[in-house]
């Protein structure tokens, strides 16, 4: 196991399915970033085999909404001065927008460019969406 | 209350508002003198971005049936989408000039997406093979009409039971009502999708039977929604030769059915119903027309305010 130094005050992005921190890190900016930025693939876990985790030394803003939305099963833990003093648990949101494209040819928003692309929870279980217009189901993360 | 509000599927409405609208549209069917002047100096916007004669027709007799005026377009060649304006800029053009919207449009969703865009209430006149809610009222008007109840009844589908989304829709609003059992007949190609078994009635564990013996599931039948077998539903010609007959409904089979069915059919008819049950007191698909226009009265007396 590799080791990482502890950050001071920042995040820990924690449970990424393996596989799947990349496109976080992506999504997150993170190549941009200023402060230290460490990014573990792989890293053994008990509970999910391996995961990936993302530690950030500086407090960024996250819309934990789509955040939960990626991947619910990740924590984020809030680090002031080394010490955890928030852990955030991410749920599915109850609707995203203009985070998944429909891909029913027959939708309206396959030909209304600028309506926008909501997506409702329709179950949380399983983890399905259904597009709000044509009630297309998708399961599959598919940022835009 | 459903004024001023849009109806773009079944469920926008409760249990409670569907009874009113019956009610409503009972009384109208009675007296429907007493409402051509209800809607006076009203006007509705009729557009159809996609052909249909009588869905069309069914919502602008009953709008001028209560008084009111029609304006609009009955092919989309003759609408400004041909110029390539979106449907949110239509919605809000025409919404400044009449009190209620009838739309129909190919594309899946459309009645919602301009429901968000318009200033007065949208009514889906059918949203490809999504939504078609007032062919849902008509449906639930004649079933209440005939039998004088929506509840306790055994309700046999028959043909395209995949993709049709009257079925749908239907099995959907009956099964919001109590004790109702459906029998689904149709070939293993065109069976009654999972989303329909396992989402609609599953949930609200309902009795079903699936059969490919139409002769056979008959004789218990309430009510008896047929639909047509579109040949290019097959993958061969031999299996819709083979199969098309079965699903026909004609005098022989009828005298296995109760002496009160009411056989229902969204319509057109083509070849599944044989032009002798016509003139069976148990043919009910004309009647059911008219009820269309009248269940269509009542939602827009409804939605104006005017009832």
């Amino acid at each position: 196991m590799l080791n990482i130094a502890k950050i001071r005050n920042g995040l820990v992005i924690d449970h990424i399915r393996a596989g799947l921190g990349i496109r976080i890190f992506n999504w997150l900016g993170l190549d941009k970033a200023k402060a230290p930025v460490a990014f573990i693939v792989n890293a053994p876990s008990k509970e999910m085999g391996t995961k990936d985790m993302l530690k950030i030394d500086e407090t960024i803003a996250i819309d934990y909404a789509l955040l939960g939305f990626i991947d619910h099963n990740i924590t984020v833990n809030v680090i002031e001065n080394e010490v955890i003093t928030e852990k955030i648990h991410m749920t599915l949101p109850e609707r995203v927008e203009n985070v998944l494209v429909c891909k029913n040819p027959r939708c309206i928003t396959q030909v209304e460019k600028s309506a926008p692309q909501v997506f409702v929870l329709s179950d949380r279980a399983k983890g399905v969406y259904r597009c709000e217009y044509c009630d297309e189901a998708r399961g599959e993360i598919d940022l835009r | 209350m459903v004024t001023g509000r849009h109806l773009i599927e079944p469920k926008d409405f409760s249990i409670e508002e569907l009874e009113g609208l019956f009610a409503l549209a009972g009384r109208m069917e009675e007296q429907p003198r007493e409402w051509r002047d209800a809607a006076k100096g009203k006007l509705l916007a009729s557009l159809f971005f996609e052909p249909s004669t009588r869905t069309r027709l069914s919502f602008e007799a009953a709008m001028l049936r209560l008084g009111g005026s029609v304006i609009g377009f009955a092919e989309p060649g003759s609408s400004s989408a041909v110029k390539g304006e979106s449907l949110a800029d239509t919605i809000r053009t025409v919404s400044a000039y009449v009190d209620v919207i009838a739309m129909r449009n190919p594309k899946e969703g459309a009645a919602l997406l301009a429901s968000r865009f318009s200033t007065v209430p949208v009514v889906n006149g059918g949203d490809g093979g999504h939504h078609h809610p007032t062919q849902t009222l008509t449906d639930l008007l004649t079933i209440r009409s005939l039998k004088g109840r929506t509840e306790g009844l055994t309700v046999g589908f028959c043909g395209d039971l995949k993709f049709g989304r009257t079925v749908h829709s239907l099995v959907q609003g009956l099964a919001r009502y109590p004790r109702n059992r459906f029998v689904f007949v149709s070939p293993p190609e065109l069976r009654i999708p999972d989303f329909v078994t396992k989402e609609i009635i599953d949930k609200g564990g309902i009795e079903y039977l699936e059969t490919e013996d139409f002769e056979k599931a008959l004789p218990e039948l309430d009510i008896l929604y047929m639909t047509r077998v579109q040949k290019e539903r097959f993958f061969n010609e031999e299996d819709y030769l083979r199969l098309k007959d079965s699903f026909i409904l004609d005098g022989a089979k009828l005298r296995r059915a109760k002496a009160d069915l009411a056989v229902l059919h969204p319509l057109p008819r083509v070849n599944e119903i044989a032009v002798e049950v016509d003139s069976d007191p148990r043919a009910a698909y004309f009647a059911q027309v008219r009820y269309g226009m009248f269940a269509r009265m009542a939602l827009f007396a409804s939605i104006l305010g005017v009832a």
